[in-house]
């Protein structure tokens, strides 16, 4: 009898570690195998582009979608970074909580010192120290941040995207560690709520889905408009003046190539390796 | 003989009773947390971990200060170490139950904390930590258990467990090296990037872990037969030593690379912590966790000199003192310093402090209070245990 209870206890016990074990490790098993075909395109070409450490580095093959940001064009142009920033804040449905402890941002500008600490601000010109610089994520080429998530919640897309998933995020804000730029912003309430009657999300753009409390989001370079052939809602925004300019970084013949082509830019901490995305004209 | 644990006289249910009290004030915090968000708590967009991650690192390294009982007493078969290694295995059981609790409390979305098991994402240290401090819980239950449950009953313990508890010692070294990794593998936050985090996290583990132990073993002298004997104490007291000195040590390579070498960006964090930074924009100096880190050090340093005249006297007060000034230097330099500073200045250079809010410590305190509890009752296991076998042998 109690030999017997024993025994099935300890079957039990097997078959429920089995149990519980055996999905998952199959699903890392197919997960990585998925990983390293759709890596192919993206990645495919990271040995050669590691090499360029350091510098404007690329990969040469597939799409890699990239922006070149003309920060004396936003100088010149009072209002420009406003208009963006706000037509991307308000089709993605972002939050304003109007404290900085809450706050969530996608794109905003800041000083160069700021912008670009490991350019020595010795000395400066007076005229680049009063510029602001519109900062978002750089969908780099080496995501620290795609590295550090464990539940690949966020992850490099075919294009060279970094993307959100905002229903598989935990929470746990390794992401935000991670990132060198700041670029990220946790929900740290919810973020449909209100504030004496007034919402945190002024208008709800039905396109877009609101956020839950908890979950990490950034700029998505408006993966979903740029998949249906559009530019980002940023991009747009600044018209006909060329004060940002996106497209594909590995066709020579695209625009945003021709630009980095003929004119003098910088990335922010290079140093870092992690390949930005984001190029800027000063 | 769990049943061990609901004997006791007045001043133990006292005890178990008040650490209740503060589980619930604690659980109640995490309700009011759980309903608004982590937006309950001190962090910020710059400062995204607060007291919680930072528990939880100093807790794993407590966890893996176990290893400096178990590893004395099994390789080294070093007798006097007899009946004090249950007593760091069971300790190693609530800091690791500390730590999980405090990952859950971390989380902003804790009821998706299993899809790092059901996206197992190789390339995240965060799924390493996972493995392996599940791995040192399950090995210190499996461990402490068995061997107790074998003195229990008057029997060796059986040879299935050896490999176990061989496995045990480099996985405690294992728990703290995967969690220094967390931060040491981060670009651009300069403070971590350091080869030296993950050593400098074992010392201060290994002086920390047995500093906690030993207050309590002689709090249990006080209070209960059981006595650790005064050889097993001598050696802890030289195993703190060298561990706390070491720890110093490799605080004081930190200060000499950042100084000497006069890199701002190295040099941030610990003015931040030491001095207090100024944010050039501004003009404006912070520097709340000044007065932390300057006790810190002299605590640590305090307490390392009175451990030595406590051995040379056999003062079990002055041992309790310094054991006490170590511990909550090492619990400022690492479960506050460590994670709180590494945010300062942020990927932008700004600087923006952090303080926690009244929730976050209530959480915080329930949580501690939990590992408390857990620990109390398994050494009342323990013990109880051991004096029954003496009274009878």
């Amino acid at each position: 009898m109690d030999s017997s209870r024993r025994k099935f206890l300890k079957i039990a016990g097997i078959s429920a570690v089995a149990g519980i074990g055996a999905p998952s490790a199959l699903n890392m098993l197919m997960k990585s195998d998925v990983q390293a075909s759709s890596a192919g395109g993206a990645h495919g070409a990271q040995p050669d582009a590691h090499g360029a450490q350091g510098g404007h580095g690329a990969a040469p093959a597939g799409k890699r979608y990239g922006m070149v940001i003309d920060a004396v064009k936003f100088h010149e142009t009072p209002g420009l970074a406003q208009k963006c920033i706000d037509a991307c804040h308000s089709y993605y449905n972002v939050p304003d909580f109007g404290n900085k402890k809450d706050e969530i941002k996608w794109l905003w500008q800041e000083p160069f010192m700021n912008a670009f600490p490991d350019e020595s601000h010795y000395k400066k010109d007076d005229g680049l120290l009063s510029m602001k610089f519109m900062v978002l994520c750089n969908h780099c080429d080496n995501p620290p941040c795609v590295r550090a998530c464990p539940t690949k919640a966020t992850f490099k897309s075919a294009e060279g995207i970094v993307m959100m998933d905002f229903h598989r995020c935990i929470g746990c804000r390794f992401c935000m560690a991670a990132c060198p730029y700041g670029a990220r912003s946790f929900n740290w309430r919810d973020p449909r709520g209100t504030m004496d009657g007034v919402p945190f999300i002024k208008k709800v753009n039905p396109e877009f889905p609101t956020r839950m409390r908890g979950v990490v989001e950034k700029c998505s370079f408006c993966a979903l408009r740029v998949t249906k052939g559009q530019m980002p809602l940023c991009v747009e925004a600044t018209g006909d003046s060329k004060a940002m300019v996106f497209g594909d970084l590995n066709d020579p013949n695209s625009e945003v190539s021709q630009v980095l082509k003929a004119r003098f830019t910088i990335q922010r901490k290079p140093s870092l390796g992690t390949m930005p995305s984001v190029f800027y004209i000063i | 003989m769990l049943e061990k644990s609901l004997k006791g006289n007045l001043g133990y249910w006292a005890w178990v009773l008040f650490l209740l009290g503060i589980i619930g004030v604690g659980a109640i915090c995490y309700v009011v947390q759980f309903n608004y968000g982590l937006g309950a708590t001190g962090m910020s967009r710059d400062v995204t971990w607060g007291v919680y991650i930072s528990q939880f690192t100093f807790l794993v390294g407590v966890a893996a200060g176990g290893l400096m009982l178990v590893l004395p007493y099994y390789l080294h078969h070093y007798k006097d170490f007899g009946r004090i290694t249950i007593l760091g295995e069971f300790m190693a059981i609530a800091a690791v139950a500390m730590c999980l609790l405090f990952i859950m409390a971390d989380l902003g979305q804790p009821m998706r904390a299993l899809n790092v098991v059901f996206h197992p994402t190789p390339n995240s240290m965060l799924f390493y930590d996972m493995i392996v401090l599940n791995g040192y819980l399950l090995l210190n239950l499996i461990c402490g258990w068995v061997i107790l449950h074998s003195e229990y009953k008057g029997i060796k313990y059986p040879g299935w467990v050896k490999p176990f508890i061989y496995i045990s010692i480099p996985w405690a070294v294992s728990i703290h090296t995967v969690t220094a990794f967390l931060y040491c593998g981060l670009p651009g936050r300069h403070f971590w990037l350091t080869a030296i985090l993950a050593p400098r996290f074992l010392a201060s583990a290994f002086a920390a872990g047995p500093c906690l132990l030993m207050v309590i073993a002689l709090i249990m002298k006080q209070t209960t037969q059981f006595n650790v004997g005064q050889k097993a104490q001598d050696k802890l007291v030289t195993i703190i030593g060298y561990a706390a000195l070491l720890n110093f040590f490799f605080l004081g390579c930190e200060i000499f690379v950042a100084y000497y070498s006069d890199i701002p960006g190295h040099k941030h964090t610990l003015d931040y912590l030491f001095f207090g930074l100024t944010d050039h924009a501004t003009g404006e100096t912070y520097n709340n966790l000044v007065p932390f880190m300057r006790a810190s050090v002299i605590m640590g340093f305090t307490g390392i000199g009175l451990l030595f005249v406590s051995r040379a006297k056999q003062s079990d007060a002055l041992l309790a003192v310094s054991c006490i000034l170590i511990f909550t230097s090492f619990w400022i330099d690492k479960g506050l310093g460590l994670v709180l500073g590494g945010f300062v200045p942020n990927g932008l250079e700004q600087i923006t402090e952090y303080v926690p809010t009244p929730i976050e410590i209530g959480v915080t305190a329930g949580i501690w209070a939990t590992g408390f509890l857990i620990i109390t009752v398994l050494y009342k296991i323990a013990i109880s245990v051991k004096l029954e076998n003496e009274k009878t042998a």
